[in-house]
């Protein structure tokens, strides 16, 4: 495919994750950081993000099942996984957060599990957009034109 | 990712972004912000990162840091290595306010808080703790451009209090030029660095010199140099001291006559605060915040009050550190009534600086307890009265006397000297990192709520010399715990300084004018910081110490919790786990890394940040960026909120041993920060 027309479709997802609000403004920031000493640079942080964040949610699992459940604790965990998710702009996930964390202020914890449950999904959601995304960009950065 | 200027913590505790004082003044001079020396520290590393990138898209000079520990180390070592800190506030090993006090304390240096939370109590706690900026997250690039601007306004505070409490004269001549120079798009002489060094040198050498010809060589007033001067001045008599005569009866080659008439200028108004009062309005900003200079002028201004006011009052109220400060106001002359002002300024600044916590909470009131009453006159103080001043140690026990002021122990209130209650470091004493104050006296501590320039920098002149003049004064112990903090760079160090010197020698000095007291009782928590006592004191009972002192601070510290530095890696994280996202090629592991993960995750609730250094290669294959994946961590209770006095003491005396007029300020004997794993 030449590169014209990858890059038009690159133009397109990226359009439609904003549009659909999966994305948000930090990464714009992200990308206008990309330049060519980090030509990477989206990729990398999106990458960074996904494997530490695995770590917070993996402590927001175990802190979910535990009981009595310690509410503090648990909303600490998701302030935490809530700032790395906003700092790259990843929109639906911070709202589901903050849903989250509305509940854990409030001691439901029926209402966490549920929303946490809303938290994974968009958040793996997300993930493979990105990855198909991000996959897209490299395809037509090194792609030739027609 | 392009790191060629922007540096990651993980190497020993050797590792320095910042150059050398002198390179980067050169370098950056003319391109100010540009260079910019900023140090961040983030427990998130997605935010760490992108957080560097940033800065170093702006041209700053970046040094990131994931845990807090880590990134103090990395101050202390090297003190003028930065310019400015960017700290979260919620981090696992140490909470980003508590750092920010330390960092005020020790090095001060303008720290700019962010967080995800923009609640308005925690902007609010930003603000009391003394932060000079804070950032809601996620940050933009264009709130970083700016933050130059803490710099700036930072040193303008100082030379501000410098000015205004120092010695008038000449100084002011020179501060205001210096003043211009420094902050006029820091063209002039150089960036701020040369202005701060100008500006510590500036008492040293005529000062009738062009602030602009630096070509002078700077003569360091020692304390071993203002020791002959004093007793040259007290041998020929102070109406006939006339510098030549002075000069030939020091006999120190290379000495001049100017050196002699400008250092004698300072010391004659010293003089005249000692024994004459010459009210100052009430800001007491101003005069705490001595500049570094120390000079007489300064110093005898706070010495006289202090006393006085503690000695009348007999009750130092935590807010001692206000006290002292108006107390270095007011020169009282031993009066007693002279106390009754001040006792209003010291409610002002109520220094309950509950969120000073030296490290663990312990109250210190920073006081400046500027002991260095001593300018070279031994004066003895009595026991009774530092009784009196001291109130209870409350504030000053918080100080956490760790250090133990000069060796006295912690438990004694350190004689005038000490009384430092560490913190006081926030008056930077030393510091030349933040400016160029070197002796400082006495920042007090509590002063979050001051202002940020000006918080840091109070510094309780007091003590110093008062005590020459009316041993009715006590060295109050609390109040002043100057400066000095020798760790920092102790190499800053104003040499001409005369109380404040920081006089590594903890240990070993032992005021002769007993403070007792409790103050020192609580000394708790981190040595960390070396109140520098007077000098003078020192001098006369202990061999000159070193200026330079090795950070006892550090020491402490570093003992206190080599272990974390460590870093046990108890859970690897489960970053390596998941790859989740991803490139296909992370999927194998992927597997394999949620097996392990959950292992790890079970072991425990991790916060740590990960790192083992498996992990850490798994991790770079996995992550494009192994970078952020900072030494490692674990912090269990790196602070411990219980030093204790022995631990203290036995770190001040360790120190003390272990010192030697190195120039770098840490040189830990055993406490080496080279555990971190890089």
């Amino acid at each position: 495919m030449d590169r014209n027309r990858l890059q038009h479709q690159v133009a397109c997802m990226r359009r439609s994750l904003f549009d659909q609000g999966y994305l948000d403004e930090p990464f714009i920031q992200l990308e206008e950081l990309q330049d060519d000493a980090n030509p990477n640079f989206v990729q990398e942080i999106v990458t960074l993000f996904y494997s530490d964040s695995a770590r917070l949610i993996q402590n927001i699992e175990h802190a979910l099942n535990s009981r009595p459940i310690d509410f503090d604790k648990l909303d600490d965990y998701m302030h935490q996984f809530k700032g790395s998710s906003s700092s790259i702009g990843a929109k639906k996930v911070t709202n589901e957060c903050t849903v989250f964390r509305e509940y854990c202020s409030a001691e439901n914890a029926e209402g966490c599990i549920r929303s946490f449950q809303q938290v994974k999904q968009e958040y793996a959601i997300l993930r493979r957009k990105l990855e198909v995304y991000l996959q897209m960009v490299r395809q037509a950065a090194v792609s030739r034109t027609a | 990712m392009n790191s060629s200027s922007g540096k990651t913590y993980m190497s020993t505790s050797n590792c320095s972004t910042g150059r050398k004082a002198g390179d980067a003044a050169a370098a950056a001079a003319d391109q100010f912000p540009v260079g910019l020396r900023v140090l961040v520290v983030d427990d998130d590393p997605t935010c760490l990162m992108i957080l560097e990138k940033m800065l170093r898209t702006c041209l700053y000079e970046v040094t990131k840091c994931n845990r807090a520990e880590t990134a103090l180390s990395m101050l202390r070592e090297n003190k003028s290595g930065f310019d400015v800190v960017i700290s979260d506030v919620h981090m696992p090993d140490m909470d980003g306010f508590k750092l920010l006090e330390h960092i005020g304390l020790e090095m001060d240096l303008p720290v700019i808080m962010m967080s995800a939370d923009d609640g308005k109590h925690v902007v609010m706690k930003g603000v009391t703790h003394g932060a000079c900026d804070y950032l809601i997250k996620p940050v933009r690039i264009e709130a970083l451009k700016n933050i130059w601007q803490h710099v700036v306004r930072k040193r303008k505070n100082e030379w501000k209090d410098f000015e205004q409490s120092g010695s008038v004269e000449e100084g002011d001549r020179q501060l205001k030029q210096s003043e211009e120079a420094d902050y006029s798009s820091s063209a002039n002489e150089g960036n701020w660095k040369s202005s701060k060094r100008r500006k510590d040198d500036e008492d040293e050498t005529d000062e009738r010199d062009d602030t602009s010809s630096l070509k002078k060589p700077r003569v360091v007033w020692s304390v071993e140099l203002h020791q002959q001067f004093v007793a040259a001045v007290n041998q020929l008599g102070i109406d006939k001291a006339v510098p030549k005569k002075i000069l030939e009866l020091m006999n120190v080659p290379g000495l001049t006559r100017e050196n002699v008439a400008s250092h004698l200028q300072k010391y004659r108004l010293y003089l005249r605060r000692l024994s004459g009062v010459s009210q100052h309005p009430s800001n007491l900003n101003n005069s705490f915040m001595s500049p570094q200079e120390a000079t007489f002028g300064p110093l005898s201004s706070l010495n006289g009050l202090d006393l006085q006011t503690l000695a009348a009052t007999g009750q130092l109220p935590a807010q001692s550190l206000v006290t002292l400060q108006a107390a270095g106001l007011g020169q009282s002359t031993g009066k007693s009534g002279i106390p009754m002002p001040l006792v209003d300024q010291r409610n002002i600044f109520s220094f309950e600086n509950p969120k000073i916590r030296f490290r663990e909470g312990q109250q210190h009131v920073n006081n400046n307890k500027q002991m260095n009453l001593l300018h070279g006159i031994p004066t003895t103080m009595e026991p009774k009265q530092l009784a009196g001043l001291h109130h209870g140690a409350q504030s000053m026990g918080n100080l956490n006397m760790q250090v133990a002021s000069h060796g006295s122990q912690s438990s004694q209130n350190n004689p005038l000297l000490m009384q430092m209650a560490q913190p006081q470091v926030r008056g930077q004493m030393l510091n030349d990192t933040s400016l160029g104050h070197a002796p400082r006296l006495l920042a007090p501590m509590g002063q979050p709520i001051l202002s940020n320039g000006v918080a840091a920098n109070v510094s309780t002149r007091n003590g110093i010399q008062e005590n020459i003049r009316a041993p009715s004064y006590n060295p109050v112990s609390q109040t002043s715990s100057m400066l000095n903090f020798p760790m920092n760079h102790a190499s800053e160090l104003p040499r001409n300084s005369f109380p404040l010197g920081s006089t590594p020698g903890i240990s070993s000095l032992t005021p002769k004018v007993a403070f007792q007291e409790d103050v020192n009782s609580d000394i708790k928590g981190s040595v960390g910081f070396l109140p520098s006592y007077d000098i003078f004191n020192d001098l006369n009972q202990h061999k000159p110490q070193n200026w330079e002192l090795q950070n006892v601070g550090m020491t402490f510290d570093t003992s206190q919790h080599s272990n974390s530095l460590q870093g046990n890696l108890n859970h690897a994280h489960s970053v390596l786990v998941q790859q989740g996202f991803s490139s296909g090629q992370v999927n194998g592991q992927n597997r394999s890394a949620t097996v392990v993960s959950k292992a790890m995750f079970s072991s425990g609730d991790s916060t740590g940040h990960v790192n083992a250094q498996n992990g850490n290669q798994h991790l770079n294959s996995l992550l494009v960026d192994s970078t952020v994946r900072v030494k490692s961590e674990t912090p269990t209770n790196l602070y411990p909120d219980d030093f204790g006095q022995e631990d203290l003491m036995s770190a001040l005396l360790k120190q003390q041993d272990a010192m030697a007029p190195a120039e770098h300020e840490f040189d830990f004997d055993g406490y080496s920060l080279d555990n971190i794993p890089v």
